[in-house]
């Protein structure tokens, strides 16, 4: 009986085909001595430059432990932890994934190690998913504006701003809005999905990016890089740790966190069950939910409290804060049918043909 | 209590609060044990009431939410099912809907098969226990007929928990609830021990001469012990009495004749006449002789009243007495004159009693009728009613009328004092009947002749 219910989960077709292509690591470093007595491996969907100055503070005040830092896509991390877990194999030590919704699953699966510290029993209710995943950042999810395109009369507040935006044929949009591919990022569905709970904004916003000829595509860092630069004016849902990293060298680069409502990511961080290091782990997630891991995290934007994210367009209004709890309530946006349909929406949405040009620019 | 000084006597029986508060705290280890167990019996069952109840409403909302699309099962997962089941925050779910044929439609793959016509199930997943539902929809379409089924579970740690709660807040009142009884009952004890004290406070207080029965309101469960106090000091009381009489009777009684001893002796020691002088040692003969029976009366009344009053009374045949007495008597006084008659039923007489005691009063009846007397001296044993009497009769005037009353009481004259007798005779007889619940009574005989009669309750249960 019990093997009858731990027979669980083939990986969905959807997130299998990437792991057919054997998922690699976007990117690796390492932080510390390298003779170190102790050496942990993390697998992050985290870009190193944001990281990185938060496992040098935490190897600095740690100096016996080593960090092997690999960065990862979201949805090749889940699949990689999730044949892990599965087949037992020795896997990361930690898991920190901006896909909560993934990391949501892998702990419903039981795939997690409980952890349990003074620490992190200060944690929030939804920030702490049965001591076994831990919400270890703050970053809102924002709109990002080239300010040499936009005027200033014309910058959108809220959603329905931009929906109002992107409405007129022939505007100064058209083509030039970017978003998430929520089939390539699994951050991208998240938001998308979250967003189709939070409000009835979400159909008429898709449609004005349908009508608009709005283009998804991948990643954060490319999107902003991209608003920056002039390909695109505006960028809609992009992770605001890096929106706001990237503002501070590009001056025409301006965040917006919707006045609406602003949902606020909290990156999932796990001790795997089958990691073979889970001590030293458990003391890089006290370190990362500590004060001092929060002040590291903070000068990287990836830890925000709340006016810190664009105080002249927020606010005073903490209601619009709309955090993404770590909740089994996530696993409705994995699906295998609920997933299809709402890709199969957003396909249509981005595929239906447009007047003027047969395909979006790149 | 506390002012018992004497620590000997202090706790030696242990202290009675002591043993109510062991008693109190064995009652509330096992009321906490029984309110424990059934608290957690409750929790257990509230607990899987409710979060069945969470199971149903999750697993409806998904039943509801199935579509048939081009003759296909479509479910458009609600969120709403999984804020419900997220209600248990700390657990983990599963879910999956099954075809008409049996597939997996969406949802967990390979769970094992729902066991048939239930409609709750345990079961493990992945090293967990959970508890799961089934919930069935049909379909009747043209294009599809059969019935969806939809699994919806969860693991149990919101239940445990539920479960522990309800048990620890019922644990911490029964707790309470304790502690207020055992400060309650601290009160109540006080309140129940206060009469004792009132009882000691009240014997405290007494001048030792004082052997009054005492007069304390207590509750009826403390009068016993008031009661069996009070018959105790009554005891007392008459035997200090018996002692101040002894006392009294004999500096009375005794003064005078070995007074008058000592001036026959200071006669004799100046007299030269033999003849005189054997006349006096013949009278100091005689009365010492004399002080020698009254110091004998005197000392019979004293231990015969005192028998009467300590000695256990015990069944006895006043035949046998009556025999006993008669016996003595005849030695005693007879110096061969006509003996008394004896007058016996066949049949025992029984009292409850002290035969000495009877015995000796007995004597006494039957000693003056032989002394004082005239013949025919009889003896009888008589029942009457419930009464039972030792008569002596004989055929002289006796004891005259006027003097009845006062005939049974020290040193009477009608009962004859003088220089060789006390008097005290039928006032021994008198308290002894007095000490069998009887009486002594005198009848003028018709048409003479006098009777005195000892007349006693007879045995409660009979002589047959």
């Amino acid at each position: 009986m019990m093997a009858g219910w731990r027979m669980l989960l083939p990986l969905l077709p959807c997130l299998a085909a990437p792991a057919l292509a054997q998922p690699v690591p976007e990117a690796t470093r390492d932080y510390g001595r390298s003779d170190a007595p102790f050496a942990i491996l993390v697998r992050s969907t985290t870009d190193i430059a944001l990281f990185g100055p938060v496992l040098e503070g935490f190897v600095a005040a740690n100096p016996d432990i080593r960090v092997d830092y690999e960065q990862w896509g979201s949805n090749d991390l889940y699949a990689v932890s999730l044949a892990e877990c599965r087949s037992g194999a020795e896997t990361a030590d930690l898991l920190i994934s901006s896909a909560v919704d993934h990391q949501v699953k892998l702990v419903n699966d039981g795939c997690a190690r409980s952890h349990s510290s003074p620490l992190t029993e200060a944690l929030p209710a939804e920030a702490n998913w049965r001591d076994e995943l831990f919400g270890i950042t703050q970053e809102p999810a924002v709109m990002v504006y080239n300010s040499d395109l936009v005027p200033v009369q014309e910058a959108p507040r809220t959603r329905f701003d931009l929906i109002d935006l992107l409405r007129p044929e022939g505007s100064r949009y058209e083509g030039k809005v970017a978003t998430y591919d929520i089939e390539e990022s699994g951050l991208g569905y998240l938001f998308a999905f979250v967003d189709a709970q939070q409000a009835t904004t979400f159909g008429s916003l898709i449609e004005a990016f349908a009508r608009s000829r709005a283009v998804s595509t991948c990643c954060s860092a490319e999107i902003i890089d991209g608003v920056a630069s002039g390909q695109y004016v505006l960028a809609y849902n992009v992770l605001g740790s890096y929106a706001l990293d990237r503002a501070e060298q590009a001056d025409n680069l301006v965040v917006v966190a919707p006045q609406d409502y602003t949902l606020v990511l909290s990156r999932g961080a796990m001790i795997p069950r089958n990691a073979p290091n889970p001590v030293s782990a458990g003391l890089l997630l006290d370190f990362l939910v500590s004060d001092q891991g929060r002040r590291a995290m903070a000068a990287e934007h990836l830890y925000g409290d709340a006016t810190a994210v664009a105080p002249d367009s927020l606010g005073q209004n903490e209601a619009v804060l709309r955090p993404i709890p770590l909740s089994p309530v996530l696993l409705v946006g994995l699906d295998r049918q609920k997933r299809a349909n709402f890709l199969a929406l957003w396909r249509d949405t981005f595929a239906r043909p447009k007047r003027g040009a047969a395909t979006p620019s790149e | 209590m506390s002012q018992i000084a004497d620590p000997e006597i202090a706790g030696k029986g242990g202290s009675l609060t002591l043993r109510l508060a062991l008693a109190f705290a064995l009652i509330f280890a096992l009321g906490g044990v029984a309110v424990a167990v059934a608290a957690f019996s409750y929790g257990r069952q509230a607990a899987q009431q409710s979060f069945d109840r969470l199971l149903v409403g999750a697993a409806d909302q998904i039943a509801r939410s199935i579509t048939l699309q081009d003759g296909a099962v479509s479910v458009d997962l609600p969120v709403g099912a999984f804020e419900l089941l997220s209600l248990a925050p700390e657990d983990r779910v599963i879910y999956a809907v099954y075809g008409a044929d049996g597939g997996l439609v969406t949802g967990y793959e390979g769970l094992e098969p729902f066991p048939e016509g239930r409609r709750f199930h345990d079961a493990t997943f992945a090293g967990e226990p959970i508890r799961a539902i089934r919930v069935t929809r049909p379909f009747a379409e043209q294009s599809y007929a059969g019935t969806v089924e939809v699994v919806v579970g969860h693991t149990l740690r919101a239940r445990a928990e539920m479960a522990a709660q309800i048990t620890r807040n019922a644990v911490i009142a029964a707790g309470l609830v304790a502690l207020v009884m055992a400060g309650l009952a601290v009160l109540a004890v006080r309140a129940a021990l206060a009469p004792v004290n009132r009882v000691g406070t009240a014997l405290q207080g007494r001048s030792p001469q004082n052997l009054t029965p005492l007069d304390v309101a207590v509750p009826r469960e403390i009068s016993s012990l008031v009661q069996a106090l009070n018959r105790f000091m009554g005891r007392l009381d008459r035997q200090v009495g018996i002692m101040r009489n002894l006392i009294a009777d004999a500096s009375h009684q005794l003064r005078t004749p070995i007074a008058a001893l000592r001036v026959q002796a200071e006669l004799a020691e100046e007299e030269n006449d033999p003849e005189a002088l054997r006349r006096i040692v013949h009278r100091i003969h005689a009365r010492a002789v004399n002080l020698s029976h009254l110091t004998d009366q005197l000392l019979n009344h004293a231990l015969i009243i005192h028998r009467a009053d300590s000695v256990p009374l015990a069944r006895v045949d006043l035949r046998q007495v009556v025999i006993d007495a008669i016996e003595h008597v005849d030695h005693a006084v007879r110096d061969g004159r006509t003996a008394a008659m004896l007058d016996l039923p066949e049949d025992p007489v029984w009292c409850d009693g002290d035969a000495l005691s009877l015995i000796e009063a007995t004597k006494n009846l039957a000693g003056n009728a032989l002394r004082h007397g005239v013949d025919p001296v009889r003896v009888s044993v008589a029942q009457d009613g419930d009464r039972a009497r030792i008569l002596v009769r004989d055929a002289g005037p006796g004891i005259p009328h006027e003097y009845w009353d006062e005939a049974g009481t020290r040193f009477a004259r009608s009962s004859g004092v003088s220089a060789t007798s006390a008097g005290l005779g039928l006032a021994i007889v008198q308290s002894v009947a007095a000490a069998h619940h009887g009486r002594l009574e005198f009848r003028t005989g018709t048409p003479s002749g006098f009777e005195a009669a000892i007349v006693l309750p007879l045995a409660e249960f009979g002589a047959q």
